[in-house]
């Protein structure tokens, strides 16, 4: 177990590792070179620019939002509590499609601004949401019953509450926005990713690309640490002692109730209504053009079986991890899964450029194999996969097995009949949910897959870039629908926790 | 079923010394409760006993079967542990059936075991459809099924409350008894060890520090700290001289040589308030409803406690009382 735990560990930093070791090998002087020029200075300041406004834009929209809905008498609030969380089942680059299909030169700072702001309002808008239902009322009352007035709680005692959940959502808006490469590509706006991906697709100027993606992880780790200083703060806030709970008093509105609830139909229409009708109206078109539905279904099957791989492989390297953490003992269980979260929040484009420089270089046979790109989307989507394990392991408790074993059955007859039935249904589902969002990566995929094998990410894609809307329909359409599926369960599980 | 026999067992994690040459026997068919403060290494004597633990020294007999060496699933010594720890995916029936033979798996011993129990019926419940005190129950459904001849209970109605656990203990001491299993319970609550075992393990340090009938440890202890353990206890400096033990509450009975300068207890209920005796003042007084615990102080300012049936008419701080002890004063060593 410990072995096999080492391994995924390994396997989780090599890519970070050999960028790094690529960076340095270049030399100090070449890095300075391609660092200090008024093209990364242009580039940081975009991509940084980006990041403030939609990070902004997602705080106002995803907190407001999740206020109306968990604490006044909006109308229809518990459906727009699920229209919100829905965005999420819409990759970028499917968003970025559906716009640029309906909207005439949809490109520039403010078309990826918008893009991205309605994409991923949902992380601020989940945990706020979360925090709000969770936070304890009884607090508020206190502050009322000291004295207080209604503004002067809200600001001192439910905001300082719900702090930690709006900071964590939006430094994840932040990370989203930098590793993004789908909205940014396709509405032509020039950031840090897409000038990596250019570099390295052109076929020149690798060291430029390793430098670019160098500084990308930098601000990306400089972001997860503050993410984390946030989570743990956040800690102290939560409630102190047992006993129910009761719920929180609703705001009433008054003569905002009705504007308010038109205000949230417009945001639900921007972000799912345009990318609804645009999608509909291409896919009408492409149905009625000559068939395409050979192509889909060679993608569809290209996608299913890396993806599948990728799961799997995932779920294999995360098995030891995620177990050695549960029943392990000392302080390396801990150290390796937090090990195998070194690709959380990284840009799948670094992950990609790497393994392309490690594929070259060091394992060539690997170089363009389908297995080259399930160890990326191993090393990108372990963390969702060790998580799982985790939760599924701390299912069947060690207790649980020495009870059975006094009972007289052998270790093997307790593994059968207590600690496979407890853990594979977490496990099952934790392999299912790596494998939709493998299905979804588009930047990796696009790096690393074999010469002329497209999935159904990168069809959309190619398809969307060269302004084939019609023929780009039907996989925009069938990625919908594959997102959709761990959204529902998320959105259903967030739902229950609301009412 | 059969008797139990540790001998010299001992065990240590590291620097920690848990189980410090510990020898234990209980007879077939009895109760033996090992009591002791948290951190004594009972729970780790279980855990050696269950097979859960390797020993580094000593031996353990079941009905004279050395089984120290045995893994768990060899021993035939079942556990009842602290939360029950049910198997979840599994009903009721199967919960109690997991432990016998895969022939014996739809024949009656489970339905038996569950009538036992007081819970005929349940079968086809999930653990989570079960309160607290039935999943206990079906807990030691389970451990009693494949008739084990030693069954191990790890502070089992800890998680339960009061009223619950009283009647829980009846129950399941007369389950015990109707199955005649030999069994070891580990608690901390010394009114759980009195009422339900046959003999009384006090544990300290990873020791037994001393082991016999409840009667005998309430009455006889083996030094201050069992006597405070194990109940409230009045200990007063005495001199012992022909049977009598001088103490500052008057001359008590005292079956000791004669000593020089001692320690004997006294416990509450032998302090009695009555129409004239040694004077004290009421310091304060904890009801309870049946009785009630009046914290007194003599006039040459020893501090003692009293334990008043009925505990009417109420007393206030600062009423003078007169005290006369009842029964017998015992020596401390």
């Amino acid at each position: 177990m410990a072995a096999g735990a080492l391994l995924a560990g390994a396997v989780a930093v090599t890519p970070l590792v050999y960028l790094l070791i690529r960076t340095a090998e270049a030399g100090w002087e070449r890095v300075a070179e391609e660092l200090l020029t008024t093209r990364v200075a242009l580039l940081a300041s975009r991509s940084l620019l980006l990041a403030a406004v939609v990070t902004t834009a997602c705080l106002v929209l995803g907190a407001g939002t999740a206020y109306l809905v968990v604490r006044t008498d909006l109308p229809g609030r518990r459906f727009f509590g699920v229209l919100a969380a829905l965005p999420l089942a819409v990759p970028t680059y499917v968003a970025g499609f559906c716009w640029i299909a309906a909207v005439d030169a949809f490109e520039g700072f403010w078309a990826a601004a918008l893009l991205l702001t309605l994409c991923s309002y949902p992380y601020v808008y989940l945990p706020v949401a979360a925090a709000l239902a969770g936070a304890d009322p009884a607090q508020e009352e206190v502050a009322r019953s000291l004295g207080h007035g209604p503004w002067r709680t809200l600001t001192g005692v439910t905001l300082r509450q719900i702090r930690p959940a709006v900071a964590a959502g939006g430094l994840l808006v932040a990370l989203y926005v930098l590793s993004d490469f789908g909205a940014v590509s396709l509405t032509r706006f020039h950031t840090f990713t897409v000038a990596i991906f250019t570099a390295v697709d052109l076929g020149f100027d690798k060291t430029g690309a390793l430098v670019l993606s160098t500084v990308l992880v930098v601000l990306t780790v400089a972001l997860l640490a503050g993410e984390m200083a946030t989570r743990r703060r956040g800690a102290r806030y939560a409630r102190v002692g047992s006993g129910a709970r009761h719920q929180a008093p609703q705001r009433k509105l008054g003569a905002w109730r009705w504007p308010l609830a038109g205000a949230l139909s417009g945001v639900a229409f921007l972000s799912l209504g345009v990318p609804a009708l645009s999608l509909a109206q291409r896919m009408i078109e492409g149905v009625s053009r000559a068939d395409p539905l050979g192509e889909v279904a060679v993608a569809a099957g290209n996608s299913l079986r890396v993806s599948a791989l990728g799961a799997a492989l995932s779920v294999l390297l995360a098995l030891p991890v995620g177990l050695y953490a549960v029943r392990g003992s000392g302080w390396l269980p801990g150290l390796l899964e937090r090990v195998s979260y070194a690709g959380h929040g990284l840009p799948g484009l670094v992950i990609g450029l790497s393994l392309v420089a490690f594929g070259v270089h060091v394992v060539y046979p690997l170089y363009q194999t389908t297995t080259m790109l399930a160890l990326a989307y191993a090393v990108l989507f372990l963390p969702l996969a060790v998580g799982s394990v985790h939760a599924a392991a701390a299912q069947a408790p060690p207790g649980l097995e020495e009870v059975a074993r006094s009972l007289g059955r052998t270790p093997w007859s307790v593994f059968r009949t207590v600690t496979i039935p407890l853990t594979a249904p977490g496990i099952a589902t934790g392999a299912a949910l790596v494998m939709l969002t493998c299905m979804k990566e588009l930047a990796a995929t696009l790096m690393l897959r074999p010469t002329g094998m497209d999935t159904l990410a990168t069809e959309l894609w190619t398809q969307t870039s060269a302004g084939a809307y019609a023929g780009a329909a039907p996989y925009a359409a069938l990625l919908v629908a594959l997102s959709a599926i761990p959204t529902w369960l998320l959105v259903r599980g967030n739902y229950r926790e609301l009412s | 079923m059969s008797s139990l026999e540790v001998r010299e067992l001992r065990k240590a994690f590291g620097q920690v010394t848990a189980l410090d040459t510990v020898t234990l026997g209980v007879p077939e068919g009895e109760l033996a409760a090992v009591l002791g403060p948290s951190g004594c290494g009972k729970t780790t004597l279980l855990r050696c006993l269950a097979g859960f633990t390797t020993v580094d020294s000593g031996r353990i007999l079941v009905g004279g079967r050395d089984v120290t060496a045995l893994p768990p699933e060899k021993r035939r010594i079942a556990v009842v542990p602290q939360e029950g720890a049910l198997f979840p995916h599994l009903d009721v029936a199967a919960n109690v059936a997991y432990g016998l033979p895969r022939a014996d798996r739809r024949g009656g011993r489970a339905a038996e075991v569950l009538e036992l129990v007081g819970l005929a019926g349940y079968g086809r419940r999930m653990p989570h459809e079960l309160s607290g005190g039935q999943q206990q129950r079906v807990a030691v459904a389970r451990a009693l099924a494949p008739r084990p001849p030693l069954v191990l209970l790890d502070e089992p109605f800890s998680a339960l409350d009061a009223g619950l656990r009283a009647e829980l203990r009846r129950d399941i001491r007369a389950a015990l008894r109707a199955d005649g299993a030999t069994a070891v319970l580990v608690t901390h609550d010394q009114g759980e060890a009195m009422s339900m075992a046959d003999r009384i393990a006090v544990m300290r340090g990873g020791r037994i520090v001393q082991s016999g009938p409840p009667a005998d440890v309430y009455g006889t202890p083996a030094d201050a700290w069992v006597a405070g353990f194990v109940g409230e206890a009045v200990l007063l400096p005495a001199e012992v001289r022909a049977g009598q033990a001088l103490t500052a509450l008057g001359k008590v009975p005292c079956p000791a040589p004669d000593t020089a300068a001692a320690t004997v207890l006294i416990r509450p209920e032998q302090v009695e308030l009555a129409g004239e005796g040694v004077a004290a003042t009421v310091e304060r007084e904890d009801f309870f409803g049946h009785d009630a615990l009046l914290l007194l102080r003599l006039d040459d300012g020893t501090a003692l406690s009293a334990r008043v049936l009925g505990g009417m008419p109420r007393r206030v701080p600062g009423e003078r009382v007169a005290l006369r002890v009842r029964g017998e004063a015992r020596l401390l060593g």
